[in-house]
């Protein structure tokens, strides 16, 4: 029988994890890892961490690693891709680094049809600073900085940027999903697949966003936090492909030959 | 095209650097530059480079930040106020020592000001605009020839240092038109072992100016220091002008410069015996020559197209106050000749009493 448990290539060995117990970033980081190995991309790809909790991803992921200022990871992806278009590049980030300060850099890059793909976690709130409300935080949901929950009409309602992204003409595939449960973790792992296989085909931009628990900053156990991914976040964000333009861009591609 | 042709300083920004190799242009709309950022976009992928309208200006140094790290010789420029906002990035570039060319078209200020020629940023060039601790060459260009020559220098010092390089010029400069000669296409660019390729098959490397271990952090900014040492002893630029029986000394730079010249042979006939000190690298700044000259002269002017900011730095070259005068014109005022010669002919008057 195949071992298939095998540690994944492009995953640092001997490394201790920073990220909190129940934390969604480590299971992310390893599909990604996983993924990278199965496309065979880890010896040409260069990855970009943001500023927020996975400030430190290059502590993990053992290929090429460039850390981008605070909501900027797609423009330094952007800068990779158009001096080195032969690479694989991915940027990843969090929902304040990408929704929030870096939103136009988000929007843009999309418009573009940068042939890059962003793999972007959303756990609602800003994890390294300790948990103070995201675009993405739900309504009434509480944070350091909406102590008696998010209230619309101050604090304005959860962003969907992907939504928005996926409706872009250069976006070529988005989807959401969820790290909240084995079902959850395997429909991941195949969004991030083919999500990269759409930047191998050269067909365009791609995103990936990951609905992923923080307990630490929720304050929940990490059976909760799962639990809430699955019955509260979904409700605000469901779950799908929210646009799959490879079809049409590889038919375009065969008519431009 | 070894042949003299005559250019605006905006395109001579951009055939010198494609020359120099700049594989990458990364910038957004903003006055008096525009003709810069056009320029690449009709010759810089046509040359086999890549040009992208950004867009801000923070999205344009941040790609710079990315392309750059891959090894390509990069380039951005903006006017004043966009060159505040890519402070963030300067910063970064500094932080990962990235070879970078950054192009300032200087307008007056503050806020949005105007479009009209300006030496307000003079502090926030030299003195590091972005946050921490760090420095960055800084080249001034005084004609459109030196545009071409220096944008050329620029990218190799960038290359020799690991380290963004700052062409600070101002909207007469970007718009004047002279003749110039360009230097021949760079052949042989320096390999970067640094550079990020993808890992193929050695170790993986990871770029990141986070360093949470104080002790390490601190290592990291001696390490910068020692470099920044290296250029302030190696790189200090000035052009010396009638300073051999000069009795008054000018110093000025770039638009100043060249109008201090016209000043001097004017107060020259009338036999005042006035020379200039232009310096070319505004960081490092030429403090020896100053200093050396200001132990013979009597009068050290300083032109400024501001309030007073390089004059600072004279002070600290010769640390006598009492020396020195400044006339400055700010907010996109073009000083004439006739003007700094009465101000040249008033010192005189003022040394003979």
């Amino acid at each position: 029988m195949k071992l298939k448990n095998k540690w994944p290539k492009y995953y640092k060995k001997d490394v201790v994890t920073h990220y909190c117990p129940g934390c969604g970033h480590g299971i992310a980081h390893r599909l990604v890892a996983e993924v990278l190995e199965e496309l065979d991309l880890g010896k040409r790809a260069i990855g970009v961490n943001p500023a927020g909790c996975a400030v430190l991803a290059y502590n993990y992921f053992d290929v090429d690693m460039i850390e981008s200022a605070h909501g900027r990871g797609t423009a330094v992806a952007t800068g990779i891709k158009r001096a080195r278009p032969d690479l694989f590049v991915f940027s990843y980030q969090g929902d304040g680094d990408l929704s929030a300060i870096g939103t136009a850099e988000t929007i843009h890059s999309a418009n573009r049809g940068e042939g890059f793909t962003v793999i972007f976690i959303n756990n609602a709130v800003y994890g390294m600073t300790g948990g103070q409300m995201a675009p993405t935080t739900l309504l009434n949901q509480k944070t350091t900085t909406s102590p008696l929950g998010r209230n619309p009409k101050r604090d304005g309602h959860p962003l969907h940027i992907t939504d928005l992204v996926a409706t872009l003409p250069g976006v070529v595939y988005a989807e959401r999903v969820a790290l909240d449960s084995p079902a959850g973790v395997r429909k991941t792992k195949k969004a991030i697949t083919t999500a990269f296989q759409t930047q191998v085909d050269d067909l365009g931009y791609s995103i990936v966003e990951i609905l992923s628990p923080c307990p630490t900053n929720w304050k929940m156990s990490t059976l909760d936090s799962f639990k809430w991914v699955s019955e509260v976040m979904q409700q605000e964000f469901s779950v799908g492909v929210l646009t799959d333009k490879r079809k049409k861009e590889k038919k375009g591609k065969k008519e431009k030959k | 095209m070894t042949n003299k042709v005559f250019m605006s300083g905006n395109h001579t920004f951009g055939e010198a650097a494609i020359r120099a190799g700049c594989k990458c242009y990364f910038g957004y709309p903003i006055t008096p530059q525009n003709e810069l950022g056009e320029y690449m976009a009709a010759n810089l992928d046509k040359r086999g480079g890549s040009f992208l309208q950004s867009e801000s200006e923070t999205a344009a140094i941040n790609m710079v930040i990315g392309a750059a790290s891959t090894g390509a010789r990069v380039m951005t420029s903006s006017s004043s106020p966009g060159i505040s906002l890519k402070q963030e990035g300067l910063s970064f570039l500094a932080a990962f020592e990235f070879p970078s060319v950054i192009v300032n078209v200087m307008r007056g200020g503050p806020g949005l000001g105007n479009i009209a020629p300006a030496q307000g940023d003079y502090f926030q060039a030299t003195r590091g605009g972005g946050h921490g601790d760090y420095r960055m060459p800084v080249l001034a260009p005084g004609t459109v020839q030196e545009i071409a020559d220096l944008t050329y220098f620029a990218f190799d010092l960038a290359d020799q240092y690991r380290t963004p390089v700052m062409l600070l010029s101002d909207g007469m400069m970007g718009q004047i038109k002279e003749p110039v000669i360009f230097p021949s296409p760079a052949k042989n660019l320096p390999k970067k072992e640094w550079a990020l390729s993808g890992r193929g098959s050695g170790a993986s490397r990871y770029m990141a100016s986070l360093i949470l271990d104080s002790l390490e952090m601190e290592k990291h900014n001696w390490k910068l220091f020692r470099k920044f040492n290296e250029i302030e002893k190696n790189e200090v630029k000035y052009e010396s002008y009638k300073t051999e029986d000069a009795d008054i000394i000018i110093v000025a730079y770039g638009t100043t410069a060249r109008i201090a010249k016209g000043a001097i042979n004017r107060v020259r006939k009338d036999g005042v015996k006035a020379g200039l000190i232009r310096p070319i690298t505004l960081w490092p700044f030429p403090f020896d020559i100053l200093k050396t000259l200001s132990k013979r002269i009597k009068k050290i002017i300083v032109f400024e197209m501001s309030m007073g900011q390089m004059v600072e730095d004279v002070q600290l070259a010769i640390g006598d106050k009492s020396k020195i005068a400044f006339h400055g014109r700010p907010g996109g005022i073009i000083p004439t000749p006739i003007e700094f010669a009465r101000f040249i002919s008033r010192e005189n008057q003022k040394l003979k009493k």
